[in-house]
């Protein structure tokens, strides 16, 4: 059988069986409705409360700051137009950054484009931002501050702890979208002063359809889904039990395994990260270092060959990645992340992600290790850009 | 999302290379948005002999340049400058709206090349359309 390698993790995961086993039951056998009184809904309610428990111990949450949303989008969405609506009598200012997710950004687009200001926030060449620009960027009228807590694209993880100690000293709310951090690295709401915090099932091994925002005690946001009186009236709309049991038996089930994961998946992303480095010559790194950086992200940049023939070319392989190239999204410019992280065009449209996961073994970062230098060698034999990049470096000598 | 002969064009590109000592040579688009092609030509008594191409890009500006030499190849000056994105589209079965401008940019990079190879022989050069044009043509073309 010829070799298939899906190293797009970050983009979705496989449902868990252990995950699909625990959620059907609530298909077929116990349907009923969690906010019928009559005892045959009895399972669906304890079945929700035990999800709601499993998702705040492994955030360091208490369950009744737990409120389940469609997925990490909606999560966003609530939380910076929540807070925005509510807060805007303290203040119109929004600070986030420029690498955020486009559930935030393009939130954040809209807040501004009604009535709110808001700061897009510069990040350093490994995508890191800095806590004086944030300092700085701060006035009287800043309400809310969200700053994802590891970068989809890039890996990169920011300073989440000391960007919530200095909100929580000014006053500021602080939203985090951690969908792709949360089970995959240790995340601790209170220590870390997080207020509002976004997660989504199917980056953890759970369905995809269901998420949780997690909104500490006491913080006053505006209510998402208006309509009947599920979780606690703040997010209206008959409860996704099946889904909502899913979340809560992946979030257990991948925050469980959390260390070896990390350990084990962290030394097969360095393996995949030095054999490239070493084999494809003018071969960038994008993002972090490792320890930095999300264990199982990997993203590079090969001048000279543009990214949707690569994935098309590594697809022919059986090798499942994904890029930063505007080609392959259908609009004109590439990643935002990218650019903000200060890549030329060229570099950005030749980007390569590739995020490892519970099924990636030695075997198969070997496999494309032997498979990705041949077709990154042959694209540049054919390249105008490269041969004008060989040109300048040869001419400088 | 891709035809059969677009892929067939992008996994076998026809007439890759460069030629020594070409009697034209053109280059079209930017690393800005992606893509760039550059054509070598070979002209014998006004005739296309050999044709050779170098891209950088999509799989559709790589397809659009093997099938854009394909179709010129043999053919005189006149004829291939005659040659519309439209046609090197077509015979790729077709390109999905967004990836329309690769093509565009093979009609571009032959326009270039042509011009090129007329300057070198001190003949007249023809009127090329710009990028933004050519879109635009192909656009109302659409409508």
């Amino acid at each position: 059988m010829s070799m298939q390698v899906y190293l797009d993790y970050a983009a979705t995961t496989f449902t868990a069986p252990e995950v699909v086993t625990a959620m059907t039951p609530f298909f077929t056998e116990s349907f009923g409705n969690p906010s019928s009184i009559y005892s045959f809904s009895e399972r669906n309610r304890k079945a929700i409360a035990k999800a709601r428990q499993q998702v705040a111990d492994v955030i360091g949450a208490s369950a009744d700051e737990i409120f389940f949303t469609s997925g990490g989008t909606e999560a966003d969405n609530w939380a910076l137009k929540g807070a925005a609506w509510r807060g805007r009598s303290k203040g119109n200012h929004i600070i986030t950054t420029k690498i955020e997710h486009h559930a935030v950004l393009h939130t954040a687009q809209f807040l501004q484009e009604n009535g709110f200001d808001v700061t897009f926030l510069d990040v350093d060449a490994e995508g890191r931002v800095n806590l004086d620009d944030i300092r700085k960027a701060v006035t009287e009228k800043t309400i809310l501050l969200s700053v994802m807590f590891a970068n989809n694209e890039i890996g990169t993880m920011q300073p989440v702890a000391e960007i919530g100690a200095f909100c929580r000293e000014k006053g500021i709310l602080f939203h985090t979208d951690a969908v792709q951090a949360v089970a995959h690295v240790p995340i601790d709401v209170k220590a870390m002063n997080i207020d509002m915090l976004s997660l989504s099932a199917h980056k953890f091994y759970g369905p995809k359809g269901v998420g949780a925002l997690y909104i500490r005690k006491g913080t006053r946001i505006e209510n998402f889904m208006h309509g009947g009186g599920q979780e606690k009236g703040r997010r209206a709309t008959t409860e996704n039990v099946p889904g909502i049991v899913g979340l809560g038996a992946a979030i257990e089930l991948t925050s469980g395994r959390m260390a070896e994961a990390s350990a084990r998946i962290g030394k097969l992303r360095d393996m995949l990260i030095e054999g490239v480095m070493e084999s494809i010559p003018h071969a960038k790194l994008n993002g972090a270092p490792s320890g930095e950086r999300l264990p199982n992200n990997a993203n590079f940049s090969f001048i000279g060959i543009e990214g949707e023939t690569l994935l098309l070319d590594l697809d022919g392989a059986g090798i499942y990645g994904s890029t930063g190239s505007a080609c392959s999204s259908g609009s004109l410019d590439p990643s935002h992340v990218l650019m903000a992280i200060g890549l030329s065009h060229e570099l950005a449209h030749g980007s390569l992600r590739l995020t490892l996961g519970e099924e990636i073994t030695e075997e198969d970062i070997q496999y494309v290790l032997s498979t990705l230098p041949g077709i990154v060698k042959h694209r540049r034999e054919m390249s105008p850009l490269w041969e004008d990049y060989m040109k300048k470096i040869e001419g400088g000598r | 999302m891709y035809s059969e002969k677009v892929l067939d064009h992008f996994q076998n590109p026809r007439n890759v290379g460069e030629i020594e000592n070409p009697d034209g040579v053109g280059q079209a688009g930017n690393p800005k948005c992606g893509d760039i092609m550059k054509i070598y030509l070979r002209v014998e008594n006004d005739v296309i002999t050999d044709i050779k191409f170098k891209t950088f890009g999509c799989a559709s500006a790589i397809a659009s340049s093997s099938m854009a030499t394909e179709l010129v190849k043999g053919k005189t000056v006149e004829e291939a400058w005659e040659l519309t994105n439209r046609a090197v589209a077509d015979a790729l079965d077709g390109l999905p709206p967004v990836k329309m401008h690769c093509s565009v940019l093979a009609e571009e990079a032959i326009h270039a090349a042509i011009n090129n190879y007329r300057r070198n022989k001190d003949l007249p050069v023809w009127e090329e359309e710009s990028h933004d044009e050519l879109v635009e043509h192909h656009a109302h073309h659409h409508h």
